[in-house]
Parts: structure tokens; sequence; C-alpha cells
């Protein structure tokens, strides 16, 4: 059975007496242990979507359900990582990442945060305030929050869009490399189609607003990607056609 | 441009040494100046805190203003922030009684001292309501705002990891809230300060606000009422620093990266 | 409602209900006072202020200009702050004798100190980068403050100038219950003084409510138009 359903889902805004529609009509499957990323330009509602995916907003039309129940609300199986601006800048990384481990007992909690502040590559900095972090390390305490948990789901909204390119490069190695040790099923929203590629199992892309999902494409690549391989670039320039852009600058 | 000229370290001591010692020294000139037989040089002051200081007068009148402003300030903060909290966090409550505040807050503290007396009668009771009733519009309408300030993303956060709304009120909006809430202590302190100083002018018999008006009623005592003054601009400055002090704790000093 | 409520089921008789209150108001227009007492008010803050913010303004954007100004004036502003103007009344009798220009002075010794660390505060605020592409285009010091500087702190101002408005407004009450014989705050301390007319005393509350809400809505128009 798929992990994600998403059928016939619209969204409309009204405001002023005017209405937007952000979604038509989305269709989407995933399945488990998929990394599946959102792919279209910015405003087009990829966010609008995952925010409806994740359950923080209930959608005009259409239905989504997860493990064949239907999504009411936010939950903590499914956990949603911002941008690094999500990061609780009064609690340090350790506070952080113990945010959603409450119920644990003390030693299980403890170990847990240890496990992730290595996984994510922060030893040392435990003790450490969000303000005297850089933006890919507030990413990476963020990233550790929401395993930290062992949700089922992880949907990141282009998570790593304040960083400068080269941190990006960097990062993605990282979040593949965890994905890898903890295979959750991913939703990953970006406006980088070479970020996707380098990403996904498959790439949704979008269309500009009212949005739908004009075409799935599978990545067959197995990691690592070799990005100047002729698959890579095969896979990459057939989305830049489908989203009808100039190849040349 | 000197004012672009980065000053060297000694120079935060130098300037107001300086203009401090400039300013003394005017004061003493135009008193000597103007001959008159009344308004104090600063020897004279001074010399007016050390009688105090003997008498034991000064510690007792600085207690008793500071116990005032602690119970009409603690009561405000005690009674104000669970009240801001509840009106930031349900704006629909707010809607309605914010009419009545806006028309409430603008009205001098002195103005209740009338209707402080009928309630309260003279003294202690009067001084303490009144400082009250003077902090708790600041602390309310900080609370409101910071609670309506906190980013969506924070509180979007702290659903999705499962809390129950009172956990995310006290897990995520107050510690979110919490700078703004204590700027809005600080300005209250400073309020509270003001108006016990002019609370004990009119309403009560001890405190450094009476001995301003004491001090020139029973011999005009201006080199006490001077004196007085300026411990009340001490005491309140003092007051301020250590709310200042207060931003630094870490787990609040995110929110105050802009501020001096 | 809920005023006139607590009222009728308190056992204090002496607070007025909302009705009396309204008959207080009445008997002020009638007798032409109320007009009177508000102009006297308002003519006391006009001065004061207007005086406090022409000397304060300037002196504030010069202080903060010059790092060394600041450091050496800064301690004796912050100690100067704190001073409620209340207590400086015996101060100012002294030197001005009670009537009309005392209560001036306090309302401008109200107002002078929040708008020169306002002024201060706006100039240390004016981001580096304007200045700099000032000074990159060629700008003279004159151009620089009038053309860049001025217009870069003026939002802060008005607010400054709304939020010390209100401390004015709060002055001229309470130097008005002390050391004048007109106005509002003096009609509050009179009322209760010559016969108990609670009425008259919280009708005056009610109209130095209002007016405060007024002025203040007044400034956050001008604020609006100017942010």
């Amino acid at each position: 059975m798929n992990k994600l359903s998403a059928q016939r889902v619209s969204m409309q805004f009204s405001r002023d007496g005017k209405t937007t529609n952000v979604l038509r009509d989305v269709n989407l499957e995933v399945a488990p242990g998929e990394f599946l990323c959102l792919l279209g330009p910015s405003g087009c509602g990829k966010s609008t979507l995952l925010s409806i995916i994740a359950g923080f907003l209930s959608p005009s039309a259409g239905a989504v359900k997860i493990d064949g129940e239907a999504v009411t609300g936010p939950d903590p199986r499914r956990i949603f990582v911002f941008q690094e601006r999500g990061v609780f800048p009064w609690l340090t990384v350790a506070g952080n990442i113990a945010f959603g481990l409450s119920k644990l007992s003390r030693t299980d909690r403890e170990q847990r945060i240890a496990h992730y502040v290595k996984l994510v590559g922060l030893e040392g900095f435990e003790k450490a305030y969000p303000a005297e972090l850089s933006g890919g390390m507030k990413q990476r305490v963020e990233v550790a929050r929401a395993l930290a948990v062992n949700p089922d789901m992880l949907f990141l909204d282009e998570p790593f869009g304040a960083l400068d390119s080269i941190t990006r490069l960097t990062m993605r190695r990282e979040l593949l490399r965890i994905w890898e040790a903890e295979r959750n099923t991913v939703i990953f929203v970006t406006h980088d189609i070479d970020e996707a590629v380098q990403l996904a199992d498959r790439v949704a892309v979008m269309s500009d607003r009212p949005a739908t999902i004009q075409q799935v494409v599978n990545i067959d690549i197995p990691h690592p990607r070799d990005i100047s391989s002729a698959r890579y670039l095969e896979l990459r320039d057939g989305i830049f056609r489908q989203l009808g852009l100039a190849h040349k600058v | 441009m000197n004012s672009f000229a980065e000053p060297r370290k000694w120079e935060k001591l130098f300037w107001p040494v300086v203009a401090c010692a400039l300013f003394l020294a005017l004061w003493h000139f135009l008193v000597i100046w103007s001959a008159t037989k009344v308004f104090p040089s600063p020897l004279a002051v001074e010399r007016g805190i050390a009688e105090l200081f003997r008498k034991a007068l000064l510690w007792r009148y600085i207690g008793d203003s500071l116990r005032r402003v602690a119970l009409g300030f603690g009561a405000a903060v005690l009674l104000g922030i669970p009240v801001g909290l509840t009106l930031g966090w349900y704006p629909a409550i707010n809607r309605v009684i914010n009419p009545v505040f806006q028309i409430l807050r603008p009205i001098s503290p002195i103005a209740w001292i009338p209707v402080s007396i009928i309630l309260f009668g003279v003294g202690d009771k009067t001084a303490v309501f009144l400082i009250f009733l003077c902090a708790f519009f600041p602390i309310v309408v900080s609370c409101v705002d910071g609670v309506s300030n906190v980013p969506l993303m924070y509180r979007r956060a702290g659903r999705n990891f499962g809390l129950a709304p009172a956990q995310l009120l006290s897990r995520v909006v107050f510690p979110a809230a919490l700078p703004q809430i204590i700027i809005g202590l600080r300005i209250a302190l400073g309020v509270a300060w003001l108006v016990v100083v002019a609370a004990e002018m009119i309403a009560v018999d001890s405190g450094l606000g009476y001995l301003v008006i004491d001090a020139r009623n029973s011999g005009k005592r201006y080199d006490l009422v001077v004196a007085a003054m300026l411990l009340i601009g001490v005491i309140g400055l003092v007051l301020d620093l250590l709310f200042r002090g207060i931003r630094n704790f870490k787990s609040v000093r995110w929110g105050f990266r802009n501020e001096s | 409602m809920a005023w006139q409520l607590a009222v009728s089921f308190s056992s204090l008789h002496i607070l007025p209900g909302p009705l009396e209150v309204v008959g207080g108001l009445a008997d002020l227009i009638k007798h032409g006072l109320l007009l009177k007492y508000v102009v006297a008010s308002l003519f006391r803050v006009t001065w004061g202020f207007v005086l406090a913010a022409i000397l304060a303004i300037p002196l504030g954007l010069t202080i903060g200009w010059h790092r060394r100004a600041e450091m050496a004036f800064n301690p004796l502003l912050q100690i100067l702050r704190p001073i409620s103007p209340l207590a400086w009344i015996p101060i100012a009798i002294l030197w001005f004798g009670v009537g009309d220009l005392a209560s001036v002075f306090l309302i401008f010794l109200g107002c002078f100190f929040p708008l020169m660390l306002t002024a201060i505060n706006a100039v240390q605020g004016v981001p580096a980068v304007f200045l700099n592409a000032a000074r990159n285009f060629g700008l003279s010091p004159g151009a620089i403050v009038s053309r860049v500087l001025f217009p870069a702190v003026v939002p802060q101002l008005i607010v400054g100038l709304r939020i010390t408005l209100g401390i004015a407004w709060l002055v001229v009450v309470a130097a008005e219950m002390i050391a004048v014989n007109s106005g509002l705050g003096f009609l509050i301390v009179d009322a209760r003084n010559a016969g108990n007319r609670y009425d008259l005393v919280v009708a005056g509350m009610v109209v130095i409510g209002l007016i405060g809400l007024l002025l203040d809505a007044g400034m956050r128009s001008l604020e609006s138009r100017h942010s």
C-alpha cells in the first residue's frame, strides 16, 4: 500500500473578496521509504501542498490519506522541517533536539540526543544557542530535532534555501547520508532543478499557479550520483524542457 | 568627520566624567553668580544627603519607596502576565476588552488618586494601588504584542510535535514572546518608579517623593529637595540597568540583537 | 453597563454611576467651564510640548551623530530621565512661581528627555549603508543630513512625538492638580475638595481619557502617512 495518497486536492484562498486558486486537482502517490521531490517555481503552491499534506491546512477539495487514514491535523509521526528559522532560539542545540522527547526517560532521551547530534555532525555544540550557529548548522539542528522523534515521514520545505550554494552541496550529501541511515519517507520541496535530480527517487514537476502535477520523473540513477554523467544530464534536461525553460543563458 | 572614527576604550569613561564635571561646575558657578539664597550648590546637596544618612532617614525613605514599587509592580506582573497572555492567545476576547483599555490607559495616574483615596484611604495601599494600575497596562500590552508576534512557524512546529494547546502556550509561545514581555516589564518598572514618587508627593507621608515636598514645605530645605531628586534619578537608573542585565541571559538574548 | 451594575451592587455610595457622571458633564458644559478647562489644559500642553520638541530634537540628533558627545551626555541623561516631572515641582515653583509658566516648564521637562533620547536612538539606528551610499555619491555633510539622515529618522521621531505627547498630557493633569488653578487636573482636585462632587471628578477623568485618546489617534494617523 502506498504511504501517502493525495486525491484531487485543490486549494483556494480568499482575501478581500478575491479568490486565488493555488492548487487544482493534485493527485500524488508516495511509496514507503521513498524520497520524493516537489519541484516548481517559487509561489507555485508547492509549499501550500506540503502544508496540506502535513495537516496544517485543510484543502478546499480532495483528500490526503497517510497509511490509509485521512489527515486531519499535524502529527508527530510526520515532522515538517522548516528553513532554519524554525529552530527555537531560546533553547540550546540539545534542548531543541530534545523538544519532542519529553515522554522518554532521562537516560533514553540523552542517548537519543547524543545519537542525533553525532548523526548531523554537531558534536561539541550541544550547549550552544542557535544565535551562535551558522545557517547550515541551524538547519542541521532542525533536521536532528525532526529525526529524534523517529517519524515515519519527513517533509522538508526548501530547507537549504537560505544557505549559500557551496554549503548547499554539502548539506545535500549530508541529508542523503542521514536518509540512508534512517530510511523515512521524505517529501522535499524545492525550486532548484539540480537539487531535485540530485536527491530524489522521483521528481513531481509542478506547473504554475493554479498548480497541478505536470509530470513525474523517475530518477533511476543509484546513489552516489555523478552530476556529470550522461544519464543525470539527460534527466535534468528533460525537466528543463518540461518546464519550458531556455537552455542558454 | 570625527563621528566616524572609532572611539578608544578609555574614552568611554573619560567623556562622561568630563561632562558630569562640567555640569557640576556650571551648577556651582551659576549658584554663586546668581547669589541665590535658596537654590543649593552641589556641595550643599552632598551635605544634605550626609545629613539624611546620619538621621537614618535616608535608607528608610528609600526603603519605603522601593517597597511600594515592589508590591505594586509585583502585583502588576502576577496579574498582568496571565491576563496579557490570555488576551494575546484569544484575539476575540482581546477585541472586546481592548477599547476599554484604550480609554483607561491615557488617564493620568494622578487623576486616579481621588478614586484611590476613596477606596483605600491615604497611605501605603493607595500608593501600591496606583503603582499597580499604571504598571498593569504596559505589561498587558507587551504580552499581547509578544504573543501575536510569535512566528506562525514556531506554533506549527509545536503542534507538529504533538503539543496540547496548554503546552504550546507554555513551551513555545511564552518563551518566544519573552523578549517582548521583558521590554514591557522594563517600561512598566520605569512607570512604577515615576508613579511612586508622584503618589508619595500627594497621598502618603514617607518615601522619596514625600521628602521632595516635605523638605520644601517644612523649612525650604532646597538642598534636601535636590538631594531627593538626585536619589530618585540614580535609583531609577539602577532599576533600569538591572533590567538591561536580564536581557543578557542567553535564553532571551536572541530577541535583543538590535538593541544597544 | 458593567459600571452601573458595579456601583449599584457596591456599598460605596460615594462612587458615582455613569448616569450621574453624564449629569455632571452636562453641568460643566452649561456653566461654560468644560470648554474653558479643556482649552487651558491644551494650551499648556502645546507650549510645553512644542518647546521641548524644538530644543530636544536638534540637540538629540546632534548628540546622536557624534559618538563622543553621546558617550559624554548619556549618563547625565539617564540620571535625569527617571526623575518624574512632579519631583521638579518645588524647583519649578521656586523659579517660576505658581501659575502657567511653572506647569509649562514641567511639561517641557517631561517631554524633553524622552524626545532627546528618541532622537539619539533614531540617529544611531540609521543603517551604515545609507550613510556610506551618501558619502559614495559625494554629498556634502549638510546634504547628507537633510537628504539622507533626516528622512531616515522621521518615522521614529514621529513615534517618539506620539508617546511624548501622551506623557505631556499626563503631566499637565498632574501639574494642574498641584500647581495651578484652572484646567482639567484642577477640576478633579477642586471638585473633590469643594463639595465632594465625585460625579464631576469622574466626568473630568472621562474627558481626560477621551482627549488623550484623540491626541493619540491623531498622532497615529500622522505616523501611518509617514512610515
